[in-house]
């Protein structure tokens, strides 16, 4: 009987740090998460529904919501495009320069934001390498919308990549070797063979991509000049409103870029639902 | 007839072929064998076009085909993995190489289906169109590769380690299949492997590679027989390899009364029709492996016993590898 206990009880101590373990990292999500996430949301309708609407449907929140929405329609398209095409010559073709590619797709992920934003400020700006040739064409790149266009192309650069060349590594080139060898052209066996099997991880990726493009404060802040109506995306509206002790304002545009976050977490989890049962489907 | 013709390939430092030389002709079903790294599976890439050589020229019917690629040179290539495109049905997958066709060249899509069909009697997976690949066996995966490639009635088929994947009952049902299949078609074929019973078994021809280079190019009978090389003497088939250069496979060893040769015994056990006795060279050590028909009693373990052989190849020590 106490042989019995004891066989069973190696269990209890790895059980106790179990359970320790798991309430520390729920509380911890629970403090630095879901207490702040709400925090947004209960700020933004404080004082009711009204006040809330009120504050989305203002012309300059409008604006910056039009802008954010604008900057991530061009910005994510391009980097999907981007992206593919890193991925595709690093996994499917050798040539010199090919390691110096994958450090160069990390680069933006290793730069501090405001210091991609300044790169752009010391190349276009007035002051800039670029600037005189530019104002004299009559060319607004800094405090404009191409600038955080620009910018935001730059961050948002490495989440398609990184997404795809683990994923196309892992995949081989055999697949595309047999369509060719059966005649398709190169576009064909993009489209037959090569999509088809990297969709999940694309759709992921450009997930990813249009989160941090419509989320992005460092790299923006520092080439849109904040000029309202204007240049204003919605992070920068969000910081605005706040240093105007329009806390309603500020949360509510607040609350929107959170529920976007959700809606992009929600996506995601059923994206990698989606992915592991393919994959899995494969063996 | 294919011609290759000095092909010579190297991968940065490393020289995968060295000036092959390699005529194959109309019908015949020929075996690329040696071990891994021997440039057997890259000679069989240049061959398709997927890989192109250094220096060299491939002819197929006396056509200069080195610089076209795979595409274009209308061949039909197995991959060992299959490289079936999992997210089509079996019956899209053999269709693959007719729908991308060009539309002046492209059948209409029921004769598409119908050829689809009857290659998949061909392969005797009738019923199996609508499955994907995910849903079917190892060795129906490796049939539907190969209806694949045929469906693009190629003049040339390619297949790299064609039974590398399988487990060795189906392995060997297959073989036997793809033989058979190869005998109604008469289509001229190459195929990789290192299992040198595979390629006695199935080829005319075998030719015998090792670091890059041809050591051998015969009949299985040849090949086993007559081996050109010390390498392909112990790389194909069993062979005892005796400290004075002699070659002598298990089966042309005698057990005699009298003789030069001693052996210790230290192993006996049944392989098949005949037993196998494991033992050393008296003087040197070196092991030496005999084969005892099964009606005859071996010699027991411990024993020394004299050995003669029926039949030897020399080569000459400084040529080992």
């Amino acid at each position: 009987m106490t042989r019995k206990t004891r066989k069973i009880t190696p269990g209890t101590e790895s059980r106790i740090a179990q359970v320790l373990l798991i309430t520390l990292a729920l509380a911890f999500l629970a403090f630095f998460l879901m207490l702040p996430l709400i925090a947004v949301f209960s700020e933004a309708l404080k004082q009711g529904i009204g006040p809330f609407l009120d504050a989305v449907a203002n012309p300059d929140a409008f604006s910056a919501i039009r802008l954010t929405l604008i900057i991530a329609a061009i910005s994510v398209p391009l980097n999907m495009v981007f992206g593919l095409a890193a991925s595709w010559a690093i996994t499917k073709f050798s040539f010199p320069g090919k390691n110096l590619l994958l450090t160069l797709i990390d680069l933006p992920f290793s730069v501090s934001p405001v210091v991609s934003g300044l790169i752009f400020v010391l190349l276009f700006g007035a002051q800039g390498l670029l600037g005189p040739w530019l104002s004299a064409h009559g060319v607004k790149i800094i405090f404009a919308v191409p600038g955080i266009i620009l910018a935001t192309v730059f961050i948002t650069f490495p989440f398609v990549a990184r997404e795809l060349i683990p994923l196309m590594m892992e995949q081989g080139k055999e697949d595309e070797e047999a369509a060719v060898s059966l005649g398709a052209n190169g576009w064909q066996t993009f489209w037959h063979v090569t999509l088809p099997n990297i969709r999940w991880g694309l759709l992921y990726g450009v997930l990813l991509c249009n989160a941090r493009a419509m989320g992005e404060f460092g790299a923006v802040s520092v080439v849109s000049g904040h000029i309202r109506g204007e240049t204003n995306t919605m992070p920068l509206h969000v910081e605005i409103l706040y240093n105007e002790y329009d806390f309603v304002g500020a949360f509510a545009v607040a609350s929107l870029l959170a529920a976007l976050a959700l809606v992009t977490l929600v996506l995601k989890t059923v994206l990698e639902w989606r992915f592991d049962l393919h994959s899995g489907a494969r063996h | 007839m294919i011609r290759v013709e000095n092909i010579t390939k190297r991968f940065g430092n490393y020289p995968a072929l060295h000036g092959i030389d390699l005529e194959i002709q109309p019908g015949e079903f020929i075996a690329l064998l040696g071990p891994s790294g021997s440039g057997k599976t890259t000679l069989l890439r240049i061959i398709a076009g997927l890989e192109f050589q250094d220096e060299g020229h491939v002819h197929f019917n006396g056509e200069d085909v080195s610089d076209i690629p795979v595409g274009k040179r209308n061949v039909g290539f197995v991959f060992q993995q299959y490289a079936l495109f999992r997210h089509m049905t079996v019956a899209d997958n053999i269709a693959f190489g007719l729908t991308v066709r060009k539309a002046r060249n492209r059948p209409p899509k029921a004769e598409i289906k119908a050829r689809a069909q009857e290659l998949l009697r061909v392969v005797q997976l009738e019923g199996l169109g609508d499955r994907y690949p995910g849903q079917l066996s190892g060795g129906q995966r490796q049939r539907v590769a190969l209806a694949r490639a045929l469906a693009i009635e190629p003049s040339l088929l390619l297949l790299d380690e064609p039974f590398g994947a399988l487990d060795a009952k189906v392995r060997k049902d297959l073989r036997r299949w793809l033989r058979d299949l190869h005998k109604q078609m008469g289509l001229t074929s190459i195929f990789v492997t290192h299992d040198q019973e595979e390629a006695l078994e199935l080829a005319d021809r075998v030719v015998v590679m090792d670091h890059g280079r041809i050591d051998q190019i015969g009949t299985p009978e040849q090949v086993y027989m007559e081996p050109a090389t010390a390498f392909v003497s112990h790389f194909v088939g069993e062979t005892n390899r005796l400290p004075d250069g002699r070659h002598i496979r298990p089966h042309d060893i005698e057990i005699v009364a009298e003789g030069r040769d001693r052996v210790i015994v230290d192993n006996v056990f049944r392989k098949g029709g005949s037993w196998r006795v494991e033992g050393r060279l008296h003087e040197t050590g070196t092991i030496v492996e005999i084969d005892v028909d099964s009606h005859d009693t071996p010699p027991a373990v411990g024993e020394t016993v004299a050995i003669a052989a029926k039949r030897a190849r020399i080569f000459s020590t400084a040529e080992e590898r």
